[in-house]
């Protein structure tokens, strides 16, 4: 926030050159009517310098606080004051620098109105033009910021998108399927109903409502029967569930990456069989779902535990619950346990 | 006869090249593989003309297993979708199958292989493009080494330090020294350059592994790792590292 408006080089040219030109100007003036010129440059160069640091400080503060629209008379005010401020310096300051006898003194205080009124002039253009500039700035930052939020939006929901077709999944299916029509026509036609279910019932899927665990499940069952005509005998499941939990609720979507993420992590990290398996029961107020796969100790690295997809849910839950202990991954042997609790509403 | 082998995870997926190949009489499918493994056994083994290759698969990739292979076979990869990897195989005028493919594609691909009576070239194509992959993978997060039979994955992390051995970079881990084919400035380029610094000619060390560096000599210092092992640093090593460190 070190952005001033008087560190812009720009402005500070324009304030030298006020600077220079005013006292000039006063110079001139005071040798008109009678100062020697000594005295006329001295007392110039004293008041427009102090004038201008007045300036300079005044903005710097507008950096910080500005008053609210409309309620610009603090702003006035604040220029009266400080012109009062300024005219009682100098009017001690530059007497004692020019060593002034009475005759001097005297024209200071009758020139005083004068005086007063010019530097409550500048002090209010300073401060209309920092608070103007000011504004500007702070309305480019936040238009920016808007972007940069609309930018994000964008993304994210692109990547939802992309997510939720899954095209790998999509494609090695539907390789899978061409494979099934030249061998066995029977399993190739149950294989693009079992796709064209899974896609549908994940098109219908609505972010904001909540289903139920049991229809959860069965969108799970139709994603784990398409693996299995993709992996055949690799892959089995085994799915555990107290009585209750059907009528459990979660929101959508939660599950499924969960379980995708055992699949990808077992199938890509063992070579052998991979058992996956679900438990959901209630704990308290909670839908307790815990889901294993094995691994490789010797290979899988820590941080694909937390990798990708379960990122995404922790901050999913996060931004559900606004709670960050609901998601937790424990190693046990050669199985890896995703757990996460559903507070029931 | 054409000797060919399938490796690929999916039994659906090589039971569909095997249909498409009975177009070829004079192709035979010699070994079918469900990973990596299988598939380097089975190379050195049959030492086939052809391969037909799935690029994600069990514990290592298509890519990593090619690596391998000191003199790896001409290759036709079937993957599906992957945006970035299919540049690189235009770039290497490699052929690749984007699953679905059709029967034609597939003819297309084998005609063209049938085609090629330089088969060096075809190699040099398979050379440069895994060069191209391993820099732009970004998950550079563990190397594959090939001792004797035996393969071991070993994460980045475990990395003591690189050193240069001839023909060979040898890398330095809490389970002893591997030797991996390949040459300094690849290794270089592959890693994470936060955590992995040139700091010699013949020397990458891993930073996080650094307990101290000591001034040796005039103009020259000495990292000091974790395992004890102190490693030369060169002058303008020390210029990279104090930059990677922030000092």
């Amino acid at each position: 926030m070190a952005n001033y408006l008087f560190s812009h080089r720009k402005y500070l040219f324009i304030l030298g050159g006020f600077v220079l030109v005013s006292s000039a100007m006063q110079a001139a003036l005071l040798y008109w009517f009678g100062l020697d010129a000594n005295t006329a440059l001295i007392d110039g160069i004293i008041t427009n310098v102090t004038l201008a640091f007045t300036g300079w400080l005044l903005s710097n503060n507008l950096h910080y606080y500005r008053p609210e629209q409309a309620r610009y008379l603090y702003l006035a005010v604040w220029c009266f004051l400080l012109a009062v401020f300024w005219l009682a310096f100098t009017q001690w300051f530059v007497p004692v620098v020019l060593q002034a006898e009475a005759g001097y003194r005297s024209f200071f205080v009758k020139s005083l109105p004068v005086r007063f009124s010019i530097a409550f002039l500048v002090l209010g253009w300073v401060a209309m033009l920092s608070v103007l500039w000011y504004n500007q700035q702070e309305q480019k930052e936040s238009l920016k910021r808007q972007a940069d939020a609309e930018k994000l939006a964008r993304e994210a929901e692109l990547f939802k998108l992309r997510q939720q077709l899954q095209p790998h999944f999509l494609f090695n299916s539907l390789n899978s399927i061409s494979a099934l029509i030249g061998s066995r026509p029977q399993e190739a036609r149950k294989m693009v109903h079992q796709l064209s279910d899974f896609l549908r019932s994940t098109l219908k899927k609505e972010d904001h409502q909540w289903v139920s665990f049991s229809e959860e499940l069965q969108h799970l069952e139709l994603y784990l029967e398409i693996e299995k005509v993709r992996f055949g005998h690799r892959l089995a499941t085994v799915i555990q569930q107290e009585e209750a939990c059907g009528e459990l609720m979660l929101p959508p979507m939660l599950l499924q990456p969960i379980v995708e993420n055992a699949i990808k992590f077992g199938l890509y990290d063992t070579t052998e069989g991979v058992i996956i398996s679900l438990q959901a029961k209630r704990e308290a107020n909670y839908l307790k779902i815990q889901v294993s796969n094995p691994f490789d100790a010797q290979t899988a690295q820590p941080k694909r535990g937390t990798g990708f997809g379960l990122a995404g849910i922790q901050r999913r839950l996060f931004l559900l619950f606004a709670r960050t202990d609901l998601l937790s991954t424990a190693t046990d042997n050669s199985l890896f346990i995703t757990t996460i609790k559903i507070p029931q509403i | 006869m054409k000797r060919v082998i399938l490796i690929d995870d999916e039994p659906l997926a090589r039971s569909l090249v095997r249909e498409y190949l009975q177009n070829y009489p004079l192709i035979e499918v010699v070994q079918e593989c469900n990973d990596g493994f299988e598939g380097l056994k089975a190379i050195n083994e049959y030492q086939p003309d052809l391969v037909f290759l799935d690029i994600q698969m069990p514990k290592i990739t298509g890519f990593e297993m090619l690596e391998l292979l000191e003199n790896p076979p001409s290759v036709i990869f079937a993957t599906a979708f992957d945006q970035y990897a299919i540049k690189a195989f235009d770039a290497h005028a490699i052929d690749y199958l984007l699953k679905p493919f059709s029967q034609e594609r597939f003819n297309k691909a084998v005609d063209k292989w049938l085609g090629q009576t330089d088969t060096a070239q075809t190699k040099h194509n398979t050379q440069a493009l895994l060069a191209e992959m391993a820099v732009a993978n970004e998950r550079q997060d563990r190397i594959v080494v090939k001792i004797g039979n035996k393969i071991r994955i070993i994460p980045t992390q475990d990395i003591y330090y690189l050193e240069a051995d001839t023909d060979y970079v040898k890398i330095h881990t809490p389970e002893g020294a591997f030797l991996k084919n390949k040459t300094m400035q690849y290794f270089e380029e592959a890693m994470d350059p936060k955590n992995f610094v040139r700091v010699h000619r013949s020397y990458i060390v891993q930073i996080r592994q650094i307990t101290r560096i000591e001034p040796y000599e005039k103009d020259a210092h000495v990292a000091v790792l974790r395992s004890g092992a102190q490693i030369p640093v060169s002058r303008s090593g020390y210029a990279k590292l104090k930059q990677v460190l922030g000092l």
